[in-house]
């Protein structure tokens, strides 16, 4: 394979992963590194750099398209985002590290963890009495709900804070968003609302992935042909699934996405454990 | 949330926005610089037959900041790529930067700090390493 070929090929599952991740909501970083790993045959450490630069592209192009539909916690974003670019930091230099088996294992068990968590239906967060430390923080917030201001209290901070750090260190290993595990944090620890948190997290995964790359940089991770067509395939992909975005009818994609998760988790487990990777 | 009641909550709306056309026109001109390095890769070595199978690193000139933007200014496709790349990374930084001073602005102190620390770890990631 030339690399015409290659950079087509690969801008093409990229274009798809994009499409399907936008379209689903799932975000189609998790499955760049084992499509690149898995069906190229791409090293893992240049596979993580094509796809954590792919992850702030989509990250600031949905921003703009979220900004219209969800109301973000800037304060939230900002004072997690210490948790996650320290995480993030600390998971690029463990990447340097770890074997590539170990990688491999621990990127499949989150990709089924992933595929789990979109499959739970996410429920309306209950209300909290003001929390002590979240009110010194000035994390409470409000957002407009049937023409009246729906008043939101966050609680269990330094539990969130701790989630997000975890959050962080795992974009800076495996070169994802990690997003779901973003909107733990936010949704079940802290008591984010899901309207709040799942804006708050696509505008914090850009700043986190933000940390990560310019180790990666250094690292020589970041090979500009293979991050090209990624890229441009995964951002050309997010924007059409953004524009064919009708909830209500994309559960059997979601699934079937979902399926399709998965089953790379168990391929990359697999893979990693019989040292193929 | 049941608890709907008319009180001074925060509404981040505005600043919202505004960073969203940040982050959008980042985005597109980083994608533009991007796919015209590619296209100029690809009409120049589109015949050779990469390997990455192993990992070897990227050469010493598509690592280093200043030796990227240099490359690029002389016309060196990899080199247009990776300083796209750059500009990509750096959007996300930008809008940090923002934040500080849109909290300046509210003199929200707090937040000026939180922010400030926030862009210090980004930039030990990109200047120090």
């Amino acid at each position: 394979m030339n690399s015409l070929e290659f950079s087509a090929w690969i801008a093409t599952a990229s274009l798809l992963a994009g499409f399907l991740g936008s379209l689903t909501g799932l975000g189609g970083g998790v499955v760049i590194v084992p499509l690149l790993a898995l069906l190229f045959g791409v090293d893992i450490h240049y596979a993580i750099g094509a796809s954590l630069v792919s992850v702030i592209a989509t990250s600031s192009g949905a921003a703009a398209a979220y900004v219209r539909e969800g109301f973000s916690n800037i304060r939230i974003g900002m004072f997690l985002e210490i948790a996650t670019t320290l995480g993030a930091i600390a998971g690029a230099f463990l990447s340097a590290h770890t074997p590539t088996q170990a990688i491999a294992i621990i990127f499949g068990i989150v990709l089924l963890y992933s595929a789990g968590m979109s499959m739970r239906r996410r429920e309306a967060a209950k209300h909290h009495p003001p929390d002590k430390l979240a009110v010194s923080l000035r994390l409470d917030g409000s957002f407009p709900e049937n023409g009246v201001k729906t008043v939101y209290h966050v609680r269990r901070v330094p539990l969130g804070f701790g989630l997000m750090f975890g959050a962080g260190t795992l974009s800076g290993l495996l070169g994802i968003g990690s997003g779901a595990v973003k909107v733990l944090a936010m949704d079940e620890a802290m008591a984010v609302p899901f309207k709040v948190s799942t804006t708050t997290s696509n505008f914090m995964i850009g700043v986190t992935a933000a940390a990560s790359a310019g180790i990666y940089l250094s690292k020589g991770y970041i090979d500009p042909a293979i991050a090209m067509p990624v890229t441009l395939g995964v951002l050309l992909g997010s924007v059409l699934g953004a524009k064919f975005l009708v909830r209500a009818k994309v559960r059997s994609v979601r699934l079937t996405f979902a399926l399709v998760i998965a089953a790379l988790g168990i391929e990359m487990i697999f893979n990693g454990i019989t040292g193929r990777l | 949330m049941a608890h709907s009641v008319l009180v001074d909550g925060q509404d981040d709306s505005v600043i919202d926005r505004r960073i969203g056309v940040l982050l959008r026109t980042g985005m597109i001109v980083s994608a533009a610089v991007v796919l015209t390095g590619g296209v100029l890769f690809l009409a120049r070595s589109g015949r050779q037959v990469p390997d990455y199978h192993v990992f070897h690193g990227v050469p010493e000139n598509l690592k280093s900041i200043p030796q990227i933007v240099a490359g690029a200014f002389h016309g060196d496709p990899l080199a247009i790529i990776q300083f796209g790349l750059l500009l990509l990374i750096a959007t996300p930084v930008s809008r940090v930067l923002f934040s500080v001073v849109a909290f300046a602005l509210e003199r929200d102190f707090l937040y000026v700090a939180i922010s400030c620390i926030v862009f210090c770890v980004l930039m030990y990631s990109i200047l120090f390493h």
